[in-house]
């Protein structure tokens, strides 16, 4: 019961290192493999194209994608496009991550008051799912056009527009996981708290709360990677300057004559990805650290 | 020690679901006073409503019917001045917080400040013989571990009147007896009151000085058997003559009970 981290922890951590870089080289081989075997035209099933080109148009080499990362951004330019491609991607980073604290927050908020009252539950639940269902990039350019009616100094600031994006994404399996963890208190351990006649709120910080981390865990988890959705997709549709979409969109443009290059955006927004939920799984272990746990 | 008695019922009753089809009885007419100091066991079979009463008597639920006070106050107000501890089978503890800090949890609510806190903590752990494990996780823990860990939060705040709902229930029967005589050591030493709760005669009869016998349908009194086997209790008085005549007449009394009720028809199971 005490060592859930089974028997050969070094062991398996070891592994878990080894898995990441021999994931990057299968699908690395996967691509190379298609490319050299695949029809160059493509292939079709009844007129509509199932299988992607395979020329070096559509689907550039590994390496090519790899040298050009090092190579000027724009020709007679001594910036490489890595350094540009790393600092859009960090810019939106931190994007993402103001807009990950910010929805989360938002997220445990309302599940505090849709705990605490039923009727705000029953009040706001369908509105969250609903919120959920609309397409996201419609929201963007709404948000944006309410920002620039609402003040003139708004509506340059388009990263605010992807920070409530962001939010927007991102509250919601925050505010779903938190409200059944604090639905989901030990009815004993409600019932000690009662006895030592607990005011709610204490009961709510000093046990519901930790009593529903577990459930907080996986939920923000969705979370992290819904922010990042929310800024890039937003970036992409509003053209946020210095963000890693901007870059995707702007690369995108210039395909046709260099390919590669739209892969670097793209390397960078899946770096983004990465790092976020690395940064959520470093969170969540330190919520869970102390605690008796399968999953180590 | 004070003349207040630490619990005192008339006419006690409770209801549940009044105005329904599902009308349950709890307990109907419960005379009970404990004096400040005494251990007193509730015993009967399932459904009796010993359970119920205990938490009556915790203001966890309200009574239907009848009076109640705690430490002559009502049971609200005891509530609210943490005049008692509680333990319940399972131990409860907060599984994200470390031994001592779960001893220190009524001391939180009560608003202590961290010193005096953490020095009543380690006071409760020596008496409960955890004095090395304040910083262990309850899951590292056995079962009995866990239990006194429990039994030491429960006295924390040094409340005059322990309340206790088959809190060995779960252990095995080495175990328990140990614990058993654990309790009555603890007691002894904090001069607390004790209401405990159990299923099995021999712990009801080794811990109390008076055994209250209760009835099902509906939850009421049938007899209180004075156990007059003395305060000082050790692994002999588990083998003593008084010790077994007084198993078999708690033994007697629930089976009058199980008599009566086939006399009217009634199934226990």
């Amino acid at each position: 019961m005490a060592d859930a981290s089974g028997a050969h922890p070094r062991r398996s951590r070891l592994r878990r290192a080894l898995m990441f870089p021999l994931a990057f080289v299968l699908v690395a081989s996967l691509w190379e493999f298609y490319k050299a075997i695949g029809p160059a035209k493509g292939g079709s099933i009844l007129g509509i194209r199932v299988l992607p080109r395979t020329d070096d148009q559509s689907m550039s080499h590994v390496w090519d994608m790899w040298s050009r990362l090092w190579q000027p951004e724009v020709r007679g330019n001594s910036t490489r496009i890595i350094s540009v491609v790393a600092q859009a991607t960090f810019y939106s980073l931190r994007v993402s991550l103001l807009a990950f604290v910010l929805g989360s927050a938002l997220g445990i908020g309302l599940a505090v008051l849709m705990a605490r009252f039923r009727i705000a539950e029953r009040a706001l639940m369908p509105h969250l799912v609903i919120s959920q269902t609309v397409p996201i990039i419609v929201l963007a350019p709404l948000i944006a056009a309410l920002m620039a009616f609402a003040s003139r100094d708004l509506a340059s600031k388009t990263w605010i527009a992807a920070v409530i994006l962001g939010v927007f994404l991102s509250f919601f399996p925050v505010a779903l996981g938190t409200l059944r963890g604090l639905q989901a208190t030990p009815p004993a351990a409600l019932e000690l708290m009662d006895s030592l006649a607990s005011p709610w709120w204490k009961t709510l910080t000093k046990l519901r709360f930790p009593a529903a981390v577990p459930y907080l865990a996986p939920a923000l988890r969705l979370a992290g990677a819904a922010a990042v959705v929310g800024v890039v997709v937003a970036e992409i549709s509003l053209g946020v300057r210095s963000g890693v979409g901007r870059l995707i969109l702007s690369y995108g443009q210039e395909a046709s004559t260099d390919p590669p290059k739209l892969y670097a955006a793209v390397f960078g927004a899946a770096a983004l990805g990465l790092i976020m939920a690395s940064l959520v799984v470093a969170v969540d272990r330190t919520l869970m650290r102390n605690r008796p746990q399968e999953n180590s | 020690m004070s003349d207040i008695p630490a619990v005192e019922a008339h006419g006690l009753g409770k209801v549940f679901n009044a105005d329904s089809a599902n009308r349950v009885d709890a307990l109907v007419d419960i005379d009970l006073t404990i004096v400040p100091g005494e251990f007193v066991s509730l015993i009967g079979p399932s459904g009796c409503g010993k359970s119920t009463l205990l938490r009556l008597f915790a203001d966890l639920i309200e009574p239907t019917s009848g009076s109640l006070t705690v430490n002559g106050k009502t049971a609200h107000q005891a509530r609210l001045d943490q005049d008692y501890g509680m333990a319940f089978q399972q131990s409860g503890l907060f599984e994200w917080r470390s031994v001592e800090r779960n001893i220190e949890l009524p001391l939180e609510l009560k608003g202590w400040d961290k010193a005096k806190r953490q020095q009543r903590s380690a006071e409760m752990l020596e008496l409960v013989k955890l004095g090395d494990f304040a910083k262990h996780m309850p899951w590292q823990l056995s079962g009995g571990m866990q239990q006194r860990v429990a039994i030491a939060r429960s006295l924390a705040a040094h409340p005059q009147l322990l309340l206790m709902d088959e809190p060995f229930g779960a252990l095995d029967e080495m175990t328990r007896e140990h614990m058993q005589a654990e309790l009555l050591r603890i007691c002894a030493t904090m001069h607390t009151t004790v209401v405990f709760v159990t299923h099995s005669i021999p712990e009801a009869v080794y811990l109390a000085d008076r055994v209250v016998v209760m009835s099902p349908r509906p939850g009421r009194i049938v007899d209180i058997v004075d156990v007059s086997l003395g305060r000082e209790r050790d692994e002999l008085t588990r083998e003593a003559t008084t010790f077994f005549e007084k198993v078999t007449e708690v033994r007697e009394a629930l089976r009058g009970i199980e008599m009566s009720n086939q006399a009217r028809g009634i199934e226990d199971r």
